[in-house]
């Protein structure tokens, strides 16, 4: 396996520009002949094919929702950054790509994040253009707030559903298309496999998940917006339906899987509150510009939380962190709030939360803006909680929430399988280690309506593709390899459901290779999963049959597909013997508790290449040795 | 913390063909912290290891922000909760020993596809035929160039927050989808980057609307009282004043 990450050469700031020179471009009655196949209609996915459609490609494009404004984007609540600079506060590109570097802890590529950063002041244009109803000031110009790991004002928001509105504008730009006839839309269709012809990806087997039928589909380029993996873990703040299928099959085929153990636990969530709990939610990061967040001083404090006095109360982000207090990056959040648990701080039935606190910003502002800034947050905490967060603190505790990690791709986003793009969360690009709030909408973006379109198109300018059939015997393969796996779970019939097998999969992953992981945590994880997995394929029962809807078989083979990825993020995170952003290995930490990382050794991206699952997943790690030209590698200070 | 029994009646169907009926169910040691996605859950556990089919439903972000879920709870769309979705409803809503019927949304244009799971591909098309600015990527000034004022922008935003449920649908007697389509009319219309296409746009969406099947709105504001991110009938009103001038 070769890993070349094709970055263009010259200054930083001109690699773009440049690769967008030199690439290959298609004539435009050239372009309605190539057929191009995106799975997933999140920000990434609908932005791609409203723009490939565009541009004049025929695009066929796959939803597992019934709707493709229903994909997981639309929960992403706080906002979007961009360095337009509209606060006079400083910001440009050139900030924007160091904060993200820096946030991310040294674990990205300097050209990737450099272009992200340059092209996100398009992103917002794009959206206005679009009747996205951003914040506005009174004078009807876009307004900004900040987030965390960065000390401009640079978000962009509409109240706390920037994602909602953000994929509403895509997936209306996308319905455009499907009304011009150039975008075919599937909804209610998984896809189980990807179809390789003469080394090149050309197509995807799916599964009407409606009718329960297997379909072949033929492309002269392959793009996956499938998003992250965080649901290997049972309870994240995902989606039910995100899961990590399409991509573990590509990498399966071939595709080389990156940084697995790059997880974010985002540290502002509703905490969990019994063992039926089927998902966690999470309050936007943004309240953290007003909300303080503390725990007792005392282990056996028994007071009501308002009945605290300010000398008990440690707020513990603002002593420890005294420049960013309250804003540090969600990493450092994170991992301070475990802390303060650990050592038996921790508020609430179980122990596992902190107060994240408002009685000070509701006495400097009043209760009316805090309700018109965070109104349908604090709505949501009510319902889920049944406490009122105008009157007593809110409980958070931190929660699975992004996946840094993901398909390993070059410059122009393609993955080592040629005609295999990859866009959003699902590949590895852009956030490091650690990524900083309002990126991810950003992120999908960027890569769907400014990288993608110019970057496939050079691909197919570029090489050779003769006409494929579905007939093909790649295709039959694919399609009879995908039958058997579901055949199989059907055939067990076993005592266990497949959400008591996901939900124990998910406690191995939250305690060993969860917020913090050692040596011996991940090496007991990596043989407790081997042998969960084993015991899986023996004693799993999923009900009904595959030839009509049935939810419980799509979550049986999704989560069979877990079992293995499980393991290779153990595997990663025991091969990473250092600590960096949200990758803490107990074993290596500052005097301080902060997390030390190890250039020397370690600034390379793991990227896996898949051998085969017998018993244990063997896999083969390639590195793509990380180099920095313009940046200097600071041991991070948030303090 | 106190564990209640809750009496289900869920209506089952296997597909739009077939004709379905209520199924009752009895099921024990439901926590009022449950919500009432999570209660199905273990109605589901409980079938699948009795070895029966279990009860399907439409679910994912379970935050009420994706608008997968929208059975119909007791006669009413999403449940007893106002302006809350059926997945952040929580069981301490509900008593022990009270009995609970679901059903899925019921219209012409939304056609079951099994149990609670309808097909709502109706609302795509009626997006299709219009709901959109025709903005091509790469096309767009520069942001601030088109200074929106603040309560416009607020305006928009309040219709712009539809989560496309079809709770309004399922209320409706005339099972309409007027809220829906002029939610997104009256967004897309009240923005100075919509008025290019106001006109094309209203009478496109409108009359997909009835292409579709939905019946037309008499005035019952039972969509407004069901809708879970609550957006107001007056978006009904605006796509009814801008088809008439269009039109004529």
């Amino acid at each position: 396996m070769k890993l070349d990450p094709k970055i263009p050469s010259g200054p930083l700031a001109e690699k773009w520009t440049k690769h967008r020179n030199d690439i290959h471009l298609l004539s435009p009655n050239n372009k309605r002949k190539h057929k191009v196949i995106v799975v997933g209609t999140g920000l990434a996915g609908a932005s791609a094919a409203a723009s490939l459609s565009e541009l004049g490609y025929s695009v066929e494009v796959f939803s597992i929702l019934d709707s493709p404004r229903r994909a997981h984007s639309i929960a992403a609540q706080g906002g979007i950054n961009a360095a337009k600079n509209y606060q006079n506060d400083g910001d440009s590109v050139w900030r924007l790509f160091y904060d993200t570097i820096k946030g991310g802890d040294y674990r990205s590529r300097e050209a990737n994040v450099y272009r992200l950063a340059e092209v996100s002041n398009y992103i917002i244009d794009q959206a206005v253009a679009q009747g996205v109803p951003f914040g506005r000031e009174y004078g009807g110009l876009l307004d900004n707030r900040s987030f965390g790991g960065a000390q401009v004002s640079r978000t962009f928001y509409s109240r706390g559903q920037t994602g909602q509105q953000l994929l509403l504008g895509a997936y209306q730009a996308m319905m455009k298309e499907v009304h011009s006839g150039r975008v075919k839309m599937y909804n209610r269709h998984e896809m189980l496999d990807l179809v390789l012809v003469d080394g090149k990806a050309r197509g995807i087997i799916t599964r009407d998940l409606v009718k329960g039928t297997v379909h072949r589909f033929e492309a002269d380029a392959v793009i996956l917006c499938t998003g992250g993996y965080g649901n290997v873990f049972y309870l994240s703040t995902n989606a039910k339906n995100s899961n990590a299928t399409a991509a573990w099959r590509c990498h399966k085929r071939g595709a080389a899987f990156a940084n697995p153990c790059f997880v974010q636990i985002h540290p502002t969530c509703i905490p969990v509150s019994g063992d039926y709990q089927s998902k966690l939610t999470l309050m936007s990061e943004s309240l953290r510009n007003d909300g303080r967040v503390w725990v007792p001083r005392n282990k056996d404090e028994k007071r009501h939380p308002n009945d605290i006095p300010e000398e008990d109360r440690y707020y513990y982000l603002e002593e420890k962190y005294p420049s960013f207090g309250n804003l540090v990056p969600r990493d450092v959040a994170s991992r301070s709030a475990k802390m303060v648990c650990d050592e038996g701080l921790g508020v609430g039935d179980t122990g596992l939360a902190v107060y994240l606190d408002f009685r000070d910003a509701i006495k400097r502002d009043s209760k009316e803006v805090i309700e018109a800034k965070y109104g349908n947050l604090f709505d949501m905490y009510q319902n889920i909680t049944d406490d009122n967060p105008y009157e007593m603190p809110m409980r958070i505790f931190p929660a699975v929430h992004y996946t840094m990690g993901g398909l390993w791709v070059d410059y122009n986003l393609m993955s080592n399988i040629p005609g295999l793009f990859v866009a959003g969360e699902a590949n590895f690009s852009d956030h490091g280690a650690n990524r900083l709030g309002a990126s991810a909408l950003m992120q999908g973006l960027s890569d769907g309506y400014f990288i993608v379109p110019y970057t496939v198109g050079n691909y197919i300018a570029d090489v050779d593709l003769p006409k494929v059939s579905t007939e093909h015997e790649a295709f039959a393969e694919a399609e009879d390899s995908s039958k058997k796996i579901m055949d199989k779970l059907l055939a067990v019939k076993g005592n266990k459901t497949v959400i008591e097998f996901h939900r124990e999969l998910g406690k191995i992953m939250w305690d060993k290779v969860g917020i913090s992981r050692s040596k011996e945590g991940l090496e007991s994880a990596i043989k407790e999963i081997r042998a969960l997995r084993d015991e899986f394929w023996e004693n799993v029962n999923v009900p009904g049959d595959a030839n009509y809807y049935n939810k419980y078989l799509e979550f049986a083979y999704r989560v069979a597909d877990y079992f293995e990825l499980a393991e290779l993020m153990a595997i990663d995170a025991l091969d990473r013997g250092e600590s960096c952003g949200c990758h803490l290995r107990d074993e290596y930490q500052t005097e301080e508790g902060e997390a030390l990382r190890n250039d020397k050794e370690y600034a390379f991206v793991s990227a896996y290449e898949f051998l085969g699952v017998n018993g244990k997943l063997e896999t083969k790690l390639h590195k793509e040795q990380l180099e920095f030209e313009f940046v200097e590698l600071k041991q991070r200070s948030y303090k | 913390m106190s564990l209640m029994t809750i009496n289900l009646k869920v209506w089952r169907q296997k597909n739009a063909e077939t004709p379905g009926k209520f199924e009752d169910y009895k099921l024990d040691g439901v926590s009022e912290h449950m919500s009432f996605l999570e209660m199905l859950d273990v109605l589901n556990e409980n079938l699948i290891k009795e070895g029966k089919d279990p009860v399907e439903f439409d679910y994912d972000c379970r935050e009420g922000i994706c608008g997968s879920c929208n059975m119909v709870i007791n006669g009413r769309a999403h449940g007893p909760k106002h302006k809350t979705a059926a997945c952040q409803l929580h069981m301490r809503t509900y008593n022990d020993g009270d009995t609970i019927v679901i059903e899925p949304p019921r219209a012409a244009a939304f056609p079951i596809i099994k149990d609670l799971v309808v097909d709502r591909s109706a609302f795509d098309r009626i997006i299709e035929a219009g709901g959109y600015i025709s903005v091509k990527t790469g096309a767009a000034p520069e942001a601030n160039l088109i200074p929106v004022p603040q309560d416009t922008s607020n305006e928009a935003f309040d219709y712009a927050t539809c989560i496309g449920c079809g709770g309004c649908v399922a209320a409706c007697p005339n099972s309409s989808a007027a809220l829906f389509t002029g939610a997104k009319i009256a967004h897309l219309n009240s923005l100075p980057q919509g008025q290019p296409e106001r006109d094309k746009r209203t009478v496109a969406m409108v009359d997909q609307m009835a292409k579709e099947g939905f019946g037309d709105c008499s005035n019952y504001a039972e969509c407004e009282a069901v809708c879970p991110v609550g957006i107001s009938i007056s978006s009904i009103a605006a796509m009814r004043r801008d088809y008439i001038k269009a039109i004529f």
